[in-house]
C-alpha cells in the first residue's frame, strides 16, 4: 500500500472550540503531503464541526495509519478527528 | 461537492442512530466438495471454505476502518448439508461430523456463523435430508457457529407435514440437549416455507444450488436511522409518512451497496444482492418496535400494528429498490421479539401475543422469530404452530419462518437470557388447545391454487 495513490476522503473534527485545532490538523497533513481541497466549519449545539475534503497524490502513510494518528492528535486536543473515504458520504447524498 | 451538513447527516446516522452494515456474508458452494467417502468430504469442505473466506474477516474490518461504518458480523452461508453429504453419510452421526468439521472452518476463518446445515424438502424427503433433520439437535449441541435451516414448504409444492411433524419433535430435542444453556440450539434453527436462496441473514442463510460458485452478499440495517427520521413527521400525513421512510431506505440501502461493490472487489468474488432489511439489536434505538410506536402506536400489537408494519415493510422496499439495482434475501422488516427491546417490553406489556404476531408476519419479511415459548409444550403443538406460518408463507408467495424455542425447565412469567445480539425473552403463552390429530395425518398439504385470489 505504500506510496499508492489515495482517494479522496473526509476528515471531519467534531468537539469542544478551541485555539488550534485547524492549525494542528493541517500541519499534520502538510507533514503527510495530504493536500486539502475545501475547508468548512460550524458551530452547531455548542460544538465544533469541521470538515476537510483533501487528497494526497504521494501519500507517505497509509490511510489505516493515518486516520488513526489524526484520531490520536483529535485525543490530545481533546475532539473526535476522523478520516473516512469520501465514497460513503457521496454513495447516501447524490443519485 | 459535498457539503458539511451532508456529512454531519451520515456521520449521526453511525454514531447516535445505530447505522450499520449487518453482515457482509460469502456465499460458498461445497457441490464440488461431494465424495462417497466421508473423510474425504470433511477434507474438501475445508480446503474450499478456508481457502475462500481466508481474507474475508480482513476485508471487512478494511471497509469498516476506511469507510468508518460498522459491519457487525461477518459470515459465510453454504450449500445447504443434506445435498453434500448424501453420498458419504451413512446415518444421522456423519453428519454431525460434517457439522463439527463446518464450525471448525467457521472458527479458523473468524466469522461468527456459518449457515448450511440444511435440507430442502418442501415436497419430499430424500434419506439424506431424514438424516440430516434427525441429526439437528446433536449437531447444533456440539457445535457453537453453525445455523440450520430446513425448507418444509413452498407457493409451488405445498407443504410437507411429515416434515412438519418431524421437526415439532426436532425443536423439542434440541432444547432439551441444550437445556443446560437455556435450550439456545434453536436460536440456531430456522423452519421455512419459500426459503430465498440468496439471503445472508442467520440463522436461515444458505447458498442455494441455483447460485454461482462464490458470491457476496450484504445484509443491512438501520431501524434508529428510520426511527430518528419519523420523528420529524409526527402527526404529518401517511403520505409524508411514507416519503420518509422511503428516503431514509434510500440512503441506508446506498451505503449497503458501497459495502458490497467494495467487499466484491477486494475479495475478487461477484456481487450477489443487498438484503435490505430492518435488523433490530437488543440496543436501545435499534428497534423495528419503537419505530411502530413511533408510526403512532402505544406498543407493537396494538390495533392498527398490521397496516402499521405493512406500510413500512412496503416503504423500506421502494425506497431500497431505487438503490442498488440488485436486492434480494428477505428485504423487509424483521420482527423478532428477543432481539427487540421494544418488542420485548410490548410482550411483557401485554400488548403482543404470539397470534397477533403471526398476523403481523403476513406482511412483513420473515416470520415467528425468536420466540420463547414454556419448555413443556408438546411437540405437535410446535407441529402445529409452524404449520400455521408456513401456511401463510404458502398462500401469500412469501417467505415465512418460524425459529421458536421452547426453553426447558421454565413457564409464562419467566425469563431467558441468550446473550449478546440475541438478547433476552418473557416466555410467551401458548394456546393450549389440542392440534395432535391434524398433525398426526401424514403426508402433505398440496399447493395452493393460484387463480380466483379473494
Amino acid at each position: 500500500m505504500e506510496g499508492k495513490k489515495l482517494k479522496k476522503s473526509i476528515i471531519t473534527v467534531l468537539g469542544k472550540d478551541s485555539v488550534g485545532i485547524i492549525a494542528k490538523v493541517c500541519t499534520y497533513l502538510a507533514n503527510n503531503n495530504v493536500n486539502i481541497l475545501d475547508i468548512n466549519q460550524t458551530i452547531t449545539g455548542g460544538f465544533f464541526n469541521m470538515m476537510m475534503i483533501v487528497e494526497s497524490e504521494e501519500v507517505v502513510k497509509t490511510f489505516p495509519v493515518m486516520a488513526s494518528e489524526l484520531e490520536q492528535i483529535g485525543e490530545e486536543l481533546g475532539v473526535k478527528i476522523q478520516a473516512q473515504h469520501q465514497e460513503i458520504f457521496e454513495m447516501m447524498h447524490r443519485i | 461537492m459535498l457539503n458539511i451538513n451532508e456529512v454531519i447527516e451520515t456521520n449521526k446516522m453511525i454514531h447516535e442512530m445505530n447505522l450499520d452494515v449487518r453482515t457482509i456474508t460469502m456465499g460458498i458452494s461445497l457441490l464440488d466438495c461431494v465424495s462417497d467417502s466421508l473423510d474425504e468430504v470433511c477434507e474438501n469442505i475445508y480446503n474450499k471454505i478456508t481457502t475462500k473466506a481466508k481474507n474475508l474477516v480482513k476485508v471487512g474490518k478494511e471497509i469498516e476502518q476506511e469507510f468508518g461504518i460498522p459491519i457487525v458480523n461477518k459470515r459465510i452461508s453454504i450449500t445447504p448439508i443434506a445435498l453434500v453429504g448424501g453420498a458419504c453419510c451413512k446415518g444421522p452421526e456423519d453428519f454431525v461430523r460434517i457439522a463439527k468439521e463446518l464450525d471448525r472452518c467457521a472458527k479458523e476463518v473468524g466469522v461468527n456463523f456459518i449457515g448450511g446445515y440444511s435440507a430442502l424438502v418442501n415436497k419430499g424427503m430424500t434419506k439424506a435430508d431424514k438424516y440430516l433433520i434427525e441429526s439437528i439437535p446433536e449437531a447444533l449441541s456440539v457445535t457453537d457457529r453453525v445455523c440450520s435451516s430446513i425448507n418444509v414448504g413452498s407457493t409451488k409444492t405445498g407443504i410437507n407435514m411429515d416434515a412438519v411433524k418431524m421437526l415439532g419433535e426436532i425443536i423439542l430435542e434440541t432444547s432439551r440437549k441444550t437445556a443446560d444453556k437455556d435450550s439456545i440450539g434453536n436460536a440456531k434453527l430456522v423452519v421455512f416455507t419459500n426459503a430465498p436462496d440468496d439471503n445472508p441473514f442467520m440463522a436461515g442463510a444458505f447458498h442455494g444450488v441455483t447460485e454461482a460458485d462464490t458470491i457476496i452478499n450484504v445484509g443491512v440495517s438501520g431501524p434508529g436511522v428510520v426511527k430518528r427520521a419519523l420523528e420529524n413527521v409526527r402527526g404529518k400525513d401517511f403520505e409524508e409518512l411514507c416519503e420518509t421512510i422511503k428516503k431514509t431506505a434510500f440512503k441506508v440501502t446506498r451505503v449497503g451497496q458501497l459495502v458490497a461493490k467494495e467487499a466484491s472487489k477486494r475479495l475478487g468474488v461477484p456481487f450477489g444482492i443487498i438484503d435490505l432489511s430492518l435488523a433490530p439489536t437488543p440496543a436501545v434505538g435499534d428497534s423495528v418496535g419503537e419505530i411502530l410506536e413511533e408510526i403512532g402506536l402505544e406498543y407493537a400489537g396494538a390495533p392498527g400494528t398490521t397496516a402499521a408494519l405493512a406500510l413500512l415493510n412496503d416503504q423500506v422496499k421502494k425506497g431500497g429498490v431505487m438503490a442498488s439495482s440488485y436486492v434480494g434475501g428477505l428485504s423487509g422488516a424483521f420482527i423478532p421479539v428477543s432481539e427487540d427491546q421494544r418488542m420485548i417490553d410490548a410482550v411483557e406489556a401485554g400488548a403482543l401475543t404470539l397470534e397477533k404476531l403471526e398476523a403481523m408476519t403476513c406482511v412483513c419479511s420473515v416470520g415467528l422469530d425468536m420466540i420463547a415459548i414454556p419448555g413443556d409444550t408438546k411437540a405437535t403443538t410446535i407441529s402445529g404452530i409452524i404449520a400455521d406460518e408456513m401456511a401463510l408463507g404458502m398462500v401469500n408467495q412469501k417467505t415465512t419462518a418460524v425459529r421458536i424455542i421452547p426453553v426447558i425447565g421454565k413457564g409464562v412469567g419467566d425469563t431467558v437470557q441468550f446473550g449478546g445480539l440475541l438478547g433476552y425473552a418473557p416466555i410467551m403463552p401458548v394456546n393450549q388447545f389440542d392440534c395432535s390429530a391434524f398433525v398426526n395425518r401424514g403426508g402433505r398439504i398440496p399447493a395452493p391454487i393460484h387463480s380466483f385470489k379473494n
